[in-house]
């Protein structure tokens, strides 16, 4: 029955960069021109909704009909109208567009709740987000509830912090609503600097309104009356969204003053960020709204009680601030029924590396990386074992396969050397060298580094140095030990979480990876073969044919030999480029 | 007062105040590079680091004030190791051109590199290089000797109130410079200077005039405006090298650019050095040249044609018909007598100064 | 100070500079704190820090407004109208101190109908400052608690400058903004030792400490201990001995450490008075415009080059040590006195200075308690009238020396130059930053010159535009008396209608325009306002 069809289709920004609105036009204008249009126009509608996930597999289409769901995956313009023609009107699946078992799977093992709306809600139509429930639980809170009340509820859903450390939500809210002042700020830290992480992102986009009732809660939890969404200039979309989301709110009355009739008064400023990973971090952030440069100040005085203009200050995460409606709405013991004793909840994980379904993906907490790697990630494409994952981004460590069985929650991870962060999550296979990715971490979090503590400004560099020089093969002896030393206090003394985490990657690896090492510096050679500097090339002289291909692509000069007979490398000169290994057609360049 | 151990030590210290306040106040010494008494904490350096119990990692003595009942450890092995870290890290980044630095003898990071017997090549790497153009005839700077301390970024926001330079770049890069390195809108008062712990910034005015140890230091105060700033003016045998002020003098140490750098006019080849006795009348056509107009006389000489002409004067005309005006520029030992002398000697009221303008 | 004297009792600051942090708000008029008096700048922009509310009136854009909650952007020489009108909504808004106004001032009711015509209507009419910012700068300074208020010469130096002083004066009595530490009335002197001069009594009409001549007991005081007759009627002040000059009534001149052919009003006529003379001496360091026409230059020491003391504007007494030898055979002038006062039969013998300030604390109580010894640490603030007082660091802590204090009525005299159609401009006169006075020292200081050692004049972008100047043209400045030729800078510093020549340069000598008219009572030249025109200058 046509009244009953929905169409969806991901818009989210992977959808959208695999030409999303391409394939939504084209439904419009096939279900138009399919005869569809007069019924189709009542009952017919192509939400534009937020993500649904799996990237990968993007444009993903949803088409429900009669209460059955049946979903496309990798959705090319040109597919519509043979799904429009067979399945819409004619009511057969196109069966070899849907997608297959592994997809399902990928969602059997998560739990969402944070992105329970993403993918399901129109992200620009307020009313969408209040027919499904939104904004009844601050509804309710402005009539019945005390702030105390609000504060016992979070803390009791053992609620902690998204945004990397992890703190208690509520008894950040609970610190800063007993902290002297009449003025108080609540921020939205929606900066999201970690290369690679995306969730807060996908969150905003999905459904803004999430958010900004979760700052609303927490404001009058803590007394505030003014919040700021601290957000990066470099999510347009995001940014839109939110001020439509931001205006819809203004425009029922859900900001401003005396919201519902109440005394509670609230409203939020949008603050871009131009895109410094260090703002992200709290009190730099706060310099930042300030109009100052974004860089950390010390703490003790924590923003709780110094914030922003020295007044008391609570800023969270954007998945964190997304958990708090559902919490109030379904309770905090719901809550709590998911994840483990000191976490609690789910998580949103972003997975990309060496993986088959890469994409956002929300667990429950105290799952094991196994579950998360290979159930849900599907293992590898290649079929190589995975070697480790890279949890928490470039403040994070690496964690070796032998240790798959770990639960994901952030003691467990902490123990490790790693961090759970904002969730990003890099798998890792045999051709990836540890070195080589310490080194790019390392890299990452140096550029950043605001520079203001030593440790951070001239350690992290001289760290890279040293990896530098041990993937470029002039790695010397007492290199590790040097490494080991420094990274030791740049954590110890650095001022802020970015230094003091910075060298968790090199911790990590030289923890569970040292031979990789050693292999570098000592045998000048690179494991997983990436390190260019240290591979030897040389011709299988059984199969090289003479055909010269090589040499005359060899930019150094180093290949000689006669035509038709087999050809030499001379190894002083070889500059280790691999392009012969690139050009051979008879595979007789090895390396190694 | 709250009771807190320090590195065993009972003390009690008012609330509030810093683990690193408290700690001077008793004596006990600890490490500081970025620090600086008279403006906002920074905690960029890392050296004031201490143990406090209850606390995973090192906290920073100048930034964490104290609760009843700490327990803080100023110098341990582990502590101290961090410290010869930290400074191992800058000195990595510094010229080793102690022998021919401005600063040297009065430069703390010098110091600190020869307390802990540190110099740098541990980690040696790359350094950041800097051209030394900078464009004012008043301040040298020296970027690869900074230790992006911020100290000058703060007094410049903080004191002067003029926010000329501020943090820039990232990372390894990091710098102090202008907003986007404009063109520099600066007083010039120098406080920067004043305050920076290396010999990234000095005077330009001071180059080769004399070290730390070569200078004596006299206590006076600043001769131009009213103010009345406390000055120490340091002097190279018969010549002044420099003119610094003192940070727990009551101008905390705190200068303008005439008190900070306008002292050369007293050695200046300008000055008057003999008494001169006018050679041609006063008036229209008065030659230019000084030696036309003057011819050099003995103070001998000057004093007595001084003495007699105004006696003469006196006798003549009554001493109503002579005045003297002295000036705001002269001691009040010098005011005080030059208005008795008018009075008394010459026998008059006709004396002032220039109070008025 | 004498306007303020009249007044308080004293004309001295009446807080100390240190104070300055711990006010909530801090009223700025004609005073171009920033560049004239830096270091207590500092101070203010660290009380702004602390959260104090800064407002400043004055007709230019200078550099202290960047700090400033209200800019009051008065017409040149309005000043009068201005206060009133300030004093006016305090009244009208109930925000004075009346239990000051009852326990320690006079005239109150009399003073407050003077003022009723000043309406923030009428004193926008006249001073070209909006009501509203009258409205709100007044609340500034009548709702706080700690309020102070800093002049300089910007106020005195007009025809009306007593005028200015006494509505000064009218205000801080009004909301009882006096006699409290961080609290006060605050002239700041423009040269480090103008204190310590008047203290000193260089001054025609006082002995040493502000004692009257001619009155019996002061004359008989000082005969008695400097074992001579003295004359008992006030002389001559600095502007009145030009003109004596000038009419041949003087004879002879002793010039010490001066140089009034740059600083004084109305050059051309100073240079003559000069030259009409039959004696002058002039003793100074450099061989200024001034000193070109002596009979007898002497040379002298510099700061750097003596033993002493100092009086800053917070009447603090500091010691001036020397730091190395005077070139040459130039010498101090206490021994040059010394000499003189030998050959002309009245031999003062010191064997230091120090005996002379006890000498001087003898015959001024206010000062008896500071020694040599006791300064060799710190400055100590008269008064100080025993070896164990530690100073006084604000005045008036326990009320006024001559009783209540009077409200005095101001009535507003517009300048005593006004602008007409040949005149158009007004030009008001001052300081910069770098360059210090008649720029006797710093013009001679090599990197000062390097940056600031041209002669300029700063002049509105609406009035270059119409004139068609350029930016760094020359420009010639004609006034009534005389004209100068310098580079225009175009500026939104000055409003349009004014233009601005610093001081401290002898090419460009601002004097050479300016008006010595004087005022009234204190005989202050008019420096700060004439009218002017502005030509460009045609190359050759
Ligand atoms: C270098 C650095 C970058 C950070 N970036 C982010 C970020 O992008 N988003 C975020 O929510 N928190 C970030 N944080 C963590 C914040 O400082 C802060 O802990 C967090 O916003 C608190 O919110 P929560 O309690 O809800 O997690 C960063 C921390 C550091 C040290
Ligand atoms: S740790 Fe790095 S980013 Fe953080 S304050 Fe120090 S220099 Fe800046
Ligand atoms: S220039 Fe000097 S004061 Fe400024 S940051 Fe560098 S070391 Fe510190």
């Amino acid at each position: 029955m046509e009244n009953n069809v929905v169409i969806r289709v991901c818009m989210g920004p992977a959808g959208i960069a695999a030409g999303g609105r391409d394939v939504l036009e084209r439904f419009r204008e096939a279900l138009a021109s399919a005869g569809l249009d007069a019924s189709v126009k009542e009952h017919c509608s192509s939400h534009q909704v937020g993500c649904l996930g799996l990237c990968a597999r993007d444009v993903l289409v949803e088409v429900h009909t009669d209460g059955q769901k049946h979903t496309y995956q990798y959705v090319k313009p040109d597919m519509v109208e043979r799904i429009v023609t067979e399945h819409i009107a004619g009511g057969k699946p196109v069966s070899e567009w849907l997608v297959d078992d592994s997809f399902d799977a990928f969602y059997e093992k998560q739990v969402k709740v944070v992105l329970s709306h993403c993918g399901v809600l129109d992200p620009e139509d307020i009313d969408d987000y209040i027919a499904s429930g939104g904004y009844e639980a601050i509804g309710r809170i402005l009539k019945k509830c005390l702030p105390e009340m609000v504060i016992d509820e979070i803390k009791a859903s053992g609620l902690r912090g998204r945004g990397g450390a992890g703190f208690p939500t509520g008894l950040k809210w609970e610190l800063a609503r007993e902290a002297a002042g009449d003025r108080k700020y609540m921020i939205c830290n929606a900066d999201e600097g970690d290369p690679g992480a995306f969730m807060d992102r996908a969150v905003i986009e999905g459904n803004p309104h999430a958010v900004i009732e979760g700052m609303m809660i927490g404001a009058f939890s803590i007394g505030a009356s003014k919040g700021y969404v601290y957000i990066r200039a470099e999510y347009p979309l995001a940014v839109e969204r939110l001020k439509l989301a931001i205006a819809q709110a203004r425009k029922k009355g859900l900001l401003g003053k005396a919201i519902l009739g109440t005394k509670f008064s609230f409203d939020i400023e949008i603050k871009l960020g131009a895109g410094a990973f260090v703002c992200g971090e709290e009190t730099a952030l706060i310099a930042s709204i300030e109009g100052e440069r974004g860089m950390p100040r010390s703490k003790p005085p924590f923003p709780v009680n110094r914030g922003l203009w020295q007044c008391p200050t609570v800023i969270n995460n954007v998945e964190t601030l997304a958990n708090i409606p559902y919490i109030m709405r379904k309770g905090a013991s719901w809550f709590a029924s998911y994840g483990t004793e000191k976490s609690r909840g789910t998580k949103v994980f972003a997975l990309t590396g060496k993986i088959r379904n890469t994409g956002l993906i929300e667990v429950p907490m105290g799952i094991t990386l196994r579950e998360i790697l290979y159930d849900i990630g599907g293992g590898t494409e290649s079929g190589k074992e995975i070697k480790a994952v890279q949890t928490g981004g470039p403040s994070g460590g690496c964690i070796p396969a032998s240790m798959f069985d770990l639960h994901v929650d952030y003691e467990s991870l902490a123990k490790v050397g790693s961090i759970v962060g904002s969730g990003g999550m890099i798998v890792l296979d045999e051709d990836d060298c540890m070195v080589n990715m310490a080194r790019y971490f390392i890299q990452f979090t140096q550029a950043e580094s605001c520079g203001k503590c030593v440790p951070c400004r001239v350690g992290t560099k001289r760290v890279l140095e040293i990896l530098d020089r041990i993937t470029q093969g002039r790695g010397r002896p007492d290199d590790i030990a040097k490494l080991e030393r420094l990274c030791k206090g740049i954590k110890s003394t650095s001022l802020c979480g970015l230094g003091q985490t910075a060298p968790n990657p090199v911790l990590s690896t030289l923890k569970y990876f040292r031979e990789e090492y050693e292999a570098h510096i000592i045998d000048k050679k690179c494991p997983a073969r990436v390190c260019k500097a240290l591979l030897t090339y040389w011709i299988l002289e059984e199969t090289c044919t003479g055909c010269g291909a090589c040499r005359r692509a060899c930019p150094a000069e180093a290949i000689s030999g006669e035509k038709k007979k087999p050809h030499r490398i001379d190894p002083e000169k070889c500059i280790r480029c691999g392009m012969c290994y690139e050009v051979c057609k008879f595979s007789s360049v090895e390396r190694e | 007062m709250v009771q807190i151990t320090i590195d065993g030590k009972k003390i009690d210290v008012p609330e509030g105040i810093t683990i690193l306040e408290a700690a001077r106040r008793n004596g006990i010494y600890i490490p500081t590079l970025c620090f600086h008494p008279r403006l906002t904490y920074f905690g960029g350096c890392r050296l004031c680091i201490v143990e406090v119990k209850g606390f995973l990692r090192p906290v920073t003595a100048c930034t964490t004030t104290v609760n009843k009942d700490m327990e803080v450890n100023t110098s341990t092995a582990e502590l101290e190791e961090l410290r010869k870290l930290i400074l191992e890290l800058i000195l990595s980044d510094h010229p080793h051109d102690c022998m021919l630095c401005e600063k040297a003898g009065a430069c703390t990071l010098q110091e600190l590199a020869y307390t802990y017997g540190v110099d740098g090549f541990q980690f040696a790497g790359e350094r950041r290089r800097y051209s030394k153009r900078d464009g004012n005839p008043f301040i040298e700077r020296d970027l690869e000797k900074c230790i992006l301390c911020g100290r000058c970024v703060k007094v410049c926001r903080e004191i002067q109130g003029v926010e000329a330079i501020d943090f820039g770049y990232r990372g390894f890069k990091a710098k102090i410079c202008t907003n986007f390195e404009e063109d520099l809108d600066c007083e010039f008062c120098g406080q920067c200077v004043q305050v920076c712990p290396t010999g990234a910034l000095t005077g330009k005015l001071w180059a080769r005039k004399g070290r730390q140890m070569s200078l004596r230091e006299v206590e006076t105060v600043c001769p131009y405006c009213g103010t009345g700033c406390n000055i120490t003016v340091h002097v190279n045998r018969n010549e002044i090298a420099k003119v610094t002020a003192r940070e727990d003098s009551w101008n905390e140490g705190w200068l303008c650019v005439k008190g900070r750098f306008g002292y050369r006019f007293a050695n200046s080849p300008e000055r008057l050095t003999v008494p001169l006795i006018r050679k041609v009348p006063r008036g229209e056509g008065a030659p230019e040249k000084v030696e036309d107009l003057f011819r050099e006389a003995t103070w001998e000489e000057a004093l007595d044609l001084v003495a007699s002409r105004l006696l003469e004067i006196k006798e003549a005309h009554g001493p109503d018909s002579i005045a003297g005006l002295s000036s705001a520029r002269c001691t009040n030992e010098e005011n005080y007598l030059f208005q008795k002398f008018i009075r008394a000697v010459v026998g008059t009221n006709n004396v002032d100064h220039c109070a008025r303008l | 100070m004498a306007g303020l004297a009249a007044i308080f009792g004293s004309g001295a600051m009446t807080n100390s500079i240190r104070e300055i942090e711990g006010m909530d708000a801090i009223f700025i008029i004609g005073s171009n704190t920033k560049e004239s008096h830096p270091v207590i700048a500092n101070r203010m922009i660290k009380a702004l820090h602390r959260g104090a509310r800064i407002v400043v009136a004055d007709p230019r854009s200078v550099p202290m407004t960047r700090f400033a909650e209200v800019h009051l952007k008065m017409r040149p020489g309005t000043d009068v109208a201005l206060l009133n009108g300030m004093a006016h909504v305090i009244v009208k808004e109930g925000l004075m101190n009346r239990e000051f106004i009852e326990a320690a001032t006079e005239g109150f009711e009399e003073w407050k109908r003077s003022i009723e015509e000043f309406t923030p209507e009428e004193v926008e009419r006249i001073t070209g400052v909006s009501r509203d910012d009258i409205i709100r700068a007044a609340r500034i300074y009548g709702e706080a608690r700690n309020a102070g208020i800093f002049y300089t010469m910007g106020i005195t130096q007009h025809t009306c400058g007593l005028d200015n002083v006494k509505a000064i004066a009218n205000l801080a009595i009004l909301t009882g903004n006096i006699g409290r530490e961080s609290t006060g009335v605050n002239p700041l002197r423009g040269q480090n030792n103008v204190q310590g001069a008047s203290d000193a009594a260089c001054l025609p009409n006082v002995f040493p400490g502000y004692q009257k001549v001619g009155l019996p007991e002061v004359q008989k005081k000082f005969e008695e201990a400097w074992g001579v007759k003295l004359p008992d009627s006030p002389g001559l002040t600095s502007t009145e001995m030009i003109i004596a000059a000038f009419e041949k009534r003087l004879k002879a001149m002793y010039i010490m450490g001066e140089n009034p052919v740059v600083t004084d009003p109305n050059a051309h006529h100073t240079v003559k008075a000069l030259e009409t003379l039959d004696f002058l001496v002039v003793q100074d360091i450099f061989l200024t415009d001034t000193a070109r026409l002596a009979d007898v230059v002497l040379p002298a020491a510099s700061a750097f080059e003596k033993e002493g003391t100092f009086t800053n504007t917070e009447r603090k007494v500091q010691r001036v040590r020397k730091a190395i030898d005077s070139p040459g055979q130039a010498r101090d002038d206490l021994s040059i006195i010394m000499e003189l006062s030998r050959r002309m039969g009245y031999p003062m013998e010191y064997s230091s200075p120090r005996d002379v300030l006890r000498e001087w604390g003898e015959l001024w109580p206010p000062i008896q308690g500071i020694t040599y010894e006791r300064l060799e640490e710190e400055g100590l603030q008269w008064p100080c009238p025993d070896e164990s007082h530690p100073g006084t660091p604000y005045l008036y802590k326990d009320g006024f020396p001559k009783g209540k204090v009077p409200f005095s009525p101001v009535s507003f005299n517009p300048p005593a130059e006004t602008t007409d159609e040949d005149y158009p401009l007004v030009l008001t006169t001052g300081r910069n930053l770098f360059q210090y006075h008649s720029g006797t020292m710093t013009r001679q200081v090599e990197p000062i010159e390097a940056h600031c050692g041209t002669p300029y004049v700063e002049i509105s972008p609406g009035d270059s535009r119409r004139l068609r100047i350029r930016d760094g043209a020359a420009i010639r400045i004609v006034s009534r008396r005389g004209a100068v030729t310098v580079s225009a800078r175009i500026t939104e510093r000055v409003a349009e209608g004014t233009v601005f020549l610093p001081m401290h340069y002898r090419e460009a000598a601002a004097n050479l325009l300016t008006n010595d008219a004087l005022d009234a009572s204190v005989k202050i030249p008019e420096l700060k306002v004439c009218a002017v025109r502005v030509e460009p200058v045609k190359r050759r």
